[in-house]
């Protein structure tokens, strides 16, 4: 884990490929987190509300870019954390996490990052924010 | 077309215990390799494991039954925790209570109206501290939307 001295505002995170999402990652995740909706893993439910097929979990894509975050600045650190989804998230999508830190309290010892998740030859999937503790 | 007079409605508070092997199967299903998640005995839970929580409350008291949702045009825009110290740990034994915060109509970049509905849920540990919150965003669409403006 950095130090205070190494999180200044400016500090690019390193940049981290997941994926590509596989149907079974998209099942692993509603397994674990109990949301069963079947628009995630049912092409036929998925179509009859007008999709072309299912599609991933939005709060998937934000665990994973959560785990991107907790990875590098510690899990019990984490004191804030926010997503807004954009684009949907297929099968088969591969996404590329990146983020920044933004802001920083000295009083307080936190750190502000910027997170996004883009989906690679697309947009951004999700944007996040987050505020750390640094010990 | 969702119920307004739903603002300010609550659920019946739950319990329910952070459970170790869940927290390491969600930290695994999120790609996480943190040692702390996937080694101790007692992780603390990923940020947005607390959104897993209301998929455990008890039968037809969600509040979400309350402003009537279609699941077909049903997205997630957005999500916020706050945590007032490190992350609950499992075995912590959290009572969560949710109420429905704001519901609001915007009309969408391709001319439907959608449906906002914002809820607040919040955390509290045996002794009765507010431990942590989460503040979600459901938007409902006018019709099914395949890109932007929701994940869901």
């Amino acid at each position: 884990m950095p130090t205070w001295d190494e999180v200044t505002v400016g500090t690019a995170m390193a940049e981290r490929e997941y994926g590509p999402i596989s149907r079974t990652d998209i099942v692993q995740y509603q397994g674990a987190s109990g949301d069963f909706n079947p628009i995630h893993h049912d092409d036929e439910f998925a179509q009859s509300a007008g999709y072309p097929s299912a599609f991933s979990v939005g709060m998937l894509q934000a665990g994973i870019l959560a785990s991107y975050a907790t990875d590098w600045l510690g899990p019990r650190n984490v004191r804030k954390f926010g997503v807004q989804f954009r684009e949907q998230v297929w099968p088969g999508d591969r996404l590329v996490c990146s983020g920044a830190v933004v802001g920083r309290d000295d009083a307080a010892r936190t750190v502000d990052v910027e997170l996004v998740a883009t989906r690679v030859g697309g947009g951004a999937a999700i944007k996040g924010t987050a505020t750390f503790v640094i010990d | 077309m969702v119920d307004r007079s739903a603002i300010g409605a609550t659920d019946e508070p739950f319990t329910m215990v952070v459970e170790y092997g869940k927290v390491r199967e969600f930290a695994r299903a999120t790609k996480s390799e943190s040692p702390e998640y996937l080694e101790d005995d007692a992780p603390v839970m990923p940020p947005t494991f607390l959104t897993t929580v209301s998929f455990w409350s008890p039968k037809g008291q969600s509040v979400f039954s309350k402003v009537k949702l279609d699941l077909r045009r049903l997205l997630h825009g957005g999500q916020e925790y706050t945590f007032h110290g490190p992350p609950p740990a499992a075995g912590t034994r959290l009572t969560v209570q949710t109420r429905v915060d704001d519901i609001y109509e915007k009309v969408g970049k391709r001319g439907g109206t959608m449906t906002f509905v914002i809820t607040v849920s919040e955390f509290r540990d045996e002794s009765g501290t507010l431990v942590a919150e989460a503040r979600s965003t459901a938007i409902e669409t006018g019709q099914p939307a395949t890109t932007n403006e929701g994940g869901a």
